[in-house]
């Protein structure tokens, strides 16, 4: 009956009077204390004073515990904070080439990283490629949450003859593969920036679409909906108040594992030249210049591949970790 | 809110019909749930019942599982939407723009079963406390404030509880969230859903004594689903059994416990377990499950498992008797209707 929600002495207790063994009648090994009340209403009275973690909290605390889930999200952020401040790091100006200098070692001339055929020094490509490249891996998957969130929900909610007509049209982008669908967007649309995140947004929306429908729907078969109902709630107040909460949690966890998926498929699509125009610093447009000039200079050349590999393994080991973290039952 | 002591029908200022209209009358209620892949045949739920509630008292309603207990209780509330049936509370037909369904879900509110699955996970239970009184017009610190008190007087601290999350509470404490939730927003009757069906039995014994004392402090009506006999006498003022979608007696608990009419209503309360060693049960009273309510038998429903079916109980199918006032206590029974060809028949 009486639930000892205790927390380690380490995350502080905020209690003001902390049960002692020798007072508490809980710890003489007389059972539960609420046994001997008879009195209506006062069962569980005789709870410790323990301070009450939230959600989100709980989240943190079980992340902070998690080193590994740690580590790769302090890569993230030194790769973002990399891209932001790009202008800043960068030693030479990115599109500033040279008949000269083209495809030099690392090392060569002042240049870390070398040059690319062009003469272009690597390292502040990478960074500003960066800047494109992390981009193109957010932006995509978060409108895509927004737009295929808010379609599961609905379709999650109102159920019926509306859930199936989306969830059927999302099926219909479902059957083809994403790289192909992506591929095939882009191309009808023209390449360029902009049409490439396009392209990647519509890849995306029908699995967000199916985790916030799936999601959605779990909580719509519980009862405190029904309660909200009987409360006289709107449905749309009931989904603000009581499903956008329970069906955040999965999305945010899905869509932070898209996010190196996206990396990939933009690299793929400036490698195919639909992303990413040249002269722009992109890693996969840099990445498929640079491959004919593999055997001149092979570590030059596997570079932006280096950074999209790395960039896209600490996005996924995060995601894990949040998932672990996030993904508890309460 | 401010009514000291209970001495008869103390009268809500919401009132509208006087001391004798009851407050919610059910007519020829019925749900059919269709079955998917079956050809247009459903599930009979609830197939017909009518029954009323008196102000200020407490109706019990029994049966087994599947009977249409829970689907009734979600039809008073158009939780779930009748198929066809009037509902009218406190003299003014629901659904209608006498009393449309918002405004009925201000005077009638509902506490489930699954004390966990009625509370939102993610909120903080003070915050689905004050929800119902949130979405009825109130501000959000007012909501907040009126939860607080409601915490309080379901027996938890708010200071200690409000902040928690359900996962955080045991079943009785989340039971008395619920019971909060369900008072908030000031209704005039509330339906027990077997509001302590998943309780242990010292946290069960405590819960009863708390609705009991709400129910003096705050002048309320209450329809107390249950499986359990002995939680129904000691709540209720008036009994409904109920045999698949069909209620088949209704009267005074203690003429109903005491009297039983119907053979179903004996077999139930036969079937509670005795505590007395002496008058152990040898032989079960009812044995089988109850027909399937898709293809409900012809005639009285219960005639498939009733010692004393004759021939006019396959055919005809018994009324419920005629309402005679508060007291009357009557049953769907050809035994008790001398028109009927039973045998046994008899006034």
């Amino acid at each position: 009956m009486t639930d000892f929600f205790v927390i380690p002495a380490k995350a502080g207790i905020e209690s003001s009077k902390p049960p002692t063994a020798a007072l508490d009648p809980r710890f003489l090994g007389c059972g539960d204390v609420s046994e001997q009340q008879t009195e209506p209403g006062f069962e569980d009275q005789a709870l410790p004073a323990t301070r009450v973690r939230g959600y989100w909290q709980s989240v943190f605390y079980r992340l902070r515990h998690d080193p590994v889930t740690l580590v790769f999200a302090a890569m993230v952020l030194l790769i973002v904070l990399a891209a932001v401040f790009a202008p800043l790091l960068a030693p030479f100006d990115p599109y500033k080439e040279s008949i000269v200098g083209r495809l030099k070692p690392f090392g060569w001339r002042a240049h870390p990283l070398g040059t690319d055929e062009l003469g272009r020094d690597m390292l502040s490509r990478l960074l500003f490629g960066g800047r494109v490249s992390l981009l193109m891996g957010v932006v995509p998957v978060l409108i895509a949450s927004l737009i295929g969130g808010m379609l599961g929900v609905l379709a999650g909610f109102v159920g019926g003859r509306t859930n199936t007509a989306v969830m059927r049209a999302m099926d219909v982008f479902y059957a083809f593969p994403s790289v192909l669908l992506a591929v095939a967007i882009a191309g009808a649309m023209g390449g360029g920036m902009a049409n490439g995140m396009l392209a990647l947004t519509l890849v995306f929306i029908p699995p967000m679409c199916r985790v916030a429908e799936t999601a959605t729907t779990q909580v719509r078969a519980l009862d405190f909906i029904e309660a909200a109902r009987a409360s006289g709630a709107k449905t749309m107040t009931i989904i603000r108040y009581h499903v956008l909460g329970n069906v955040l949690g999965p999305v945010f966890i899905y869509a932070s594992s898209l996010v190196s998926v996206s990396i990939l498929l933009a690299s793929g699509l400036s490698f195919l030249g639909l992303g990413v125009r040249p002269p722009l610093p992109d890693w996969g447009l840099m990445l498929s210049t640079l491959r004919q000039s593999i055997y001149v200079v092979p570590l030059v050349c596997a570079l932006p591949g280096l950074a999209i590999f790395i960039t896209s393994i600490c996005c996924n080991l995060v995601s894990d970790g949040l998932r672990a973290a996030m993904d508890v039952r309460m | 809110m401010n009514s000291p002591a209970y001495n008869g029908p103390v009268l809500d200022p919401r009132d509208r019909g006087g001391p004798h209209q009851p407050l919610l009358i059910a007519r020829d209620l019925r749900k059919h749930f269709p079955v998917k892949g079956s050809g247009g045949r459903s599930v009979k739920a609830v197939d017909g019942v009518s029954f009323s509630v008196r102000k200020g008292e407490t109706l019990g309603v029994v049966g087994e599982s599947g009977c249409g207990k829970s689907t009734l209780a979600r039809l008073l509330l158009h939780l779930v939407v009748p198929d066809a049936g009037e509902l009218v509370f406190d003299g003014d037909r629901v659904d209608t723009p006498e009393l449309p369904i918002r405004a009925l879900r201000r005077q009638v509110q509902i506490v489930f079963q699954d004390s966990y699955s009625s509370l939102n996970p993610r909120m903080p239970v003070r915050d689905s406390v004050a929800f119902g009184p949130f979405v009825q017009g109130k501000k959000r610190q007012r909501a907040r404030d009126i939860a607080c008190e409601m915490l309080g007087k379901v027996g938890l601290d708010p200071d200690l509880f409000g902040p928690r999350y359900p996962h955080e509470l045991s079943g009785g404490q989340k039971q008395r969230v619920n019971i909060a939730r369900a008072l908030a927003t000031e209704p005039r009757m509330v339906i027990l859903d077997e509001p302590v069906s998943a309780l242990d039995k010292s946290v069960e014994a405590q819960v009863l004594n708390l609705l009991r004392a709400l129910k003096r402090q705050f002048n309320l009506t209450y329809l107390f689903i249950s499986h359990d006999l002995n939680v129904v006498r000691y709540l209720s003022d008036r009994i409904l059994v109920m045999y698949l979608g069909r209620a088949v007696e209704i009267g005074a608990i203690d003429a109903v416990f005491e009297r039983p009419l119907h053979p179903y209503t004996r077999a139930l309360l036969a079937s509670q377990p005795s505590m007395d060693p002496a008058r152990r049960i040898e032989e079960a009273p009812i044995s089988g499950d109850p027909p399937n309510p898709i293809d409900p038998p012809p005639g009285c429903r219960f005639h498939t498992r009733c010692r004393f079916a004759e021939a006019p109980c396959q055919r005809t199918d018994p009324a419920l008797g005629v309402w005679e006032g508060p007291q009357s206590h009557v049953a769907a029974c050809h035994m008790h209707d001398t028109a009927s060809g039973h045998t046994l028949a008899h006034g």
